[in-house]
């Protein structure tokens, strides 16, 4: 299990650093806004904390961080969304 | 128990489904015109997760997950709807609420399992917390320097590096510790507070010019922890996204820390401030020669090619719609106009492309460095906006320099020069710009939004 683990850790390390290097520099601040917001999907973790509720300490801190990740899911793609709107060519856009 | 395993595997699937999508969403990041899609492959990726971990086995309380769901959308909206001149400070706080995260799950994972915690799930359980605990205050600590509640100067001390390793090996050792002693819980408050103390301690050294790099380097440690996270709670899912963010967040500080020719370590342990008595000193004896909006208008009118190189002073003073006009005027009169964006320029990485592209400027007059270097001789006019490091030509020739060797952009090889500048008082990190007293060069005094708009009414006249 670990050892699989760590197959997926390296595997996606490497995806990661071919697809990011492509990413233009342009576009770097709404990249960095959207891995956030990618990487908010640490809310699964949290949320079957809160909903499994085995101790109240738990749960308190799982309500919490579910709310942390939310509102980076949520502000996140919102900014992103909205950084990306504003990038326009003045060329025509290709098909 | 067969219906159980049968909707286990319903949510390991949508989470590979969801593992594509966030892989997707990243590649589509490569250019302007697929981003947008990016986001939306992200969203319905994100979607599906959550939809799926709600239908995991052992679920007993719905309400609260709905509750804090809500709470978390409305704090969300409106850090998703900030100006587009504190997206910095922003995004530093999302770093800090995803490290928050984490670092509660971690907390809870650890008083659940206590002491039944196999060496291997300590260690990175240990790893999860340092790096988000840390990331957690050094995010806000960052945050609040940018949003300039604390000041943005870096604070250092004799024996300051000694002290924030200190406390950083503190740490490690109590992790190691509860790696070999898990039934240990009075000594996990410990190995939580500590790192919480060194995310204060490892900001404060950093100056304002440096935040592009620190900004990626917490980037990076929120993924990392996230991964970290993932191990513990067996998620392949955050595995694969905290191994995303954490290596775009490493990238990321590996090209910042290379445009400014300078290592990680010297970026957190190194803080540029002792250098400035000693460099500022000599300025005075030299002259300068300045010019007003209408003379830097007729100057501008009359050029073939110019080319701007905005700085975090154009942001500041949120000059960018009136560059955007000047940009109309120019290009009117036949003027081709472009931009030089420094990698570091501003505050963060890409932050000055938002804050032209948020005023319209089309995406294709934004050049890199690498890109329009090149093109300097050609150009007319070379019109710095409220940048300065970046085009201090000492970073090529004086070996003495605290910058020597830090790629710039070579505005000094353009034909005229013309600096937007308060006053000549030296630049955040204190050192002399020897740009400023060159014979090609004009320096324009005052602020740089009203400077401009001065400049668009006079060639608005002009004709």
């Amino acid at each position: 299990m670990l050892i699989n683990s760590l197959f997926i850790f390296m595997l996606a390390g490497f995806i990661g650093f071919e697809v990011i290097k492509r990413v233009s520099p342009l576009l770097h601040t709404p990249l960095m806004s959207l891995t956030n917001a990618l990487d908010a999907i640490a809310v699964v973790g949290a949320i079957v904390l809160v909903g499994e509720h085995k101790t109240t300490f738990s749960a308190v801190l799982g309500v919490i961080a579910v709310a942390a990740a939310t509102s980076n899911i949520v502000g996140g793609f919102l900014i992103t969304d909205r950084m990306l709107k504003m990038f326009k060519s003045s060329r025509p856009t290709k098909p | 128990m067969n219906n159980l395993a049968g909707s286990q595997t319903i949510i390991e699937i949508i989470y590979l489904i969801a593992s594509a999508l966030f892989i997707l969403s990243l590649r589509w990041m490569s250019s302007p015109s697929t981003a947008r899609r990016g986001v939306w492959a992200g969203e319905i990726g994100m979607v599906l997760a959550i939809g799926g971990t709600l239908l995991h086995e052992g679920m007993v309380d719905y309400t609260w997950i709905a509750i804090a769901l809500v709470i978390g959308t409305i704090i969300g909206i409106p850090l998703g709807m900030v100006q587009m001149t504190a997206v910095p400070q922003r995004t530093a706080l999302s770093h800090a609420a995803g490290a928050l995260c984490v670092t509660l799950v971690g907390t809870a994972e650890f008083y659940l399992r206590s002491p039944d915690v196999p060496p291997f799930t300590m260690s990175v359980l240990s790893m999860e917390i340092i790096l988000g605990a840390l990331t957690f205050t050094g995010s806000l600590m960052a945050a609040g320097k940018l949003q300039e509640v604390l000041p943005q100067r870096p604070i250092t001390y004799k024996g300051q590096n000694f002290v924030n390793l200190g406390f950083l090996a503190i740490a490690v050792g109590l992790a190691v510790y509860l790696v070999m002693h898990p039934g240990a819980k009075q000594v996990f408050p410990f190995m939580v507070g500590i790192p919480l103390v060194f995310g204060v301690l490892m900001i404060i050294p950093i100056g304002g010019a440096d935040m592009p790099t620190v900004i990626s380097l917490l980037n990076s440690y929120a993924g990392l922890s996230a991964a970290a996270m993932g191990f513990v709670v067996g998620s392949k899912l955050l595995i694969i996204a905290g191994a995303l963010d954490g290596s775009s967040g490493f990238i990321l500080s590996v090209i910042m820390s290379k445009a400014m020719n300078r290592s990680f370590t010297n970026v957190l342990f190194g803080a540029f401030g002792q250098v400035a008595p000693a460099a500022a000193g000599k300025a005075e004896d030299k002259t300068v020669r300045s010019a007003t909006a209408e003379e830097a208008a007729g100057i501008l009118a009359a050029a073939n090619k110019v080319v701007v190189v905005p700085g975090y002073g154009m942001a500041v003073a949120q000059a960018q719609h009136k560059v955007r006009e000047m940009f109309d005027a120019l290009t009117k009169k036949g003027v081709d106009v472009r931009f030089a964006i420094h990698p570091v320029a501003g505050r963060m990485p890409g932050h000055m492309n938002v804050l032209l592209a948020e005023a319209d400027i089309p995406y294709d007059r934004l050049m890199e460095m690498d890109e329009i270097n090149g093109d300097f001789p050609q150009t007319d006019v070379a019109l710095v906006i409220g940048a300065n490091d970046v085009t201090n030509p000492a970073a090529r020739t004086d070996q003495s320099s605290p910058i020597f060797g830090m790629p710039i952009l070579d505005v000094d090889k353009a034909r005229t020069v013309m600096v937007i500048k308060r006053s000549m008082s030296p630049g955040f990190a204190g050192i002399d710009n020897p740009l400023y007293y060159l014979d090609r060069t004009l320096m324009l005094f005052g602020d740089a939004k009203s400077f401009v708009s001065e400049i668009v009414k006079d060639l608005g006249s002009s004709h």
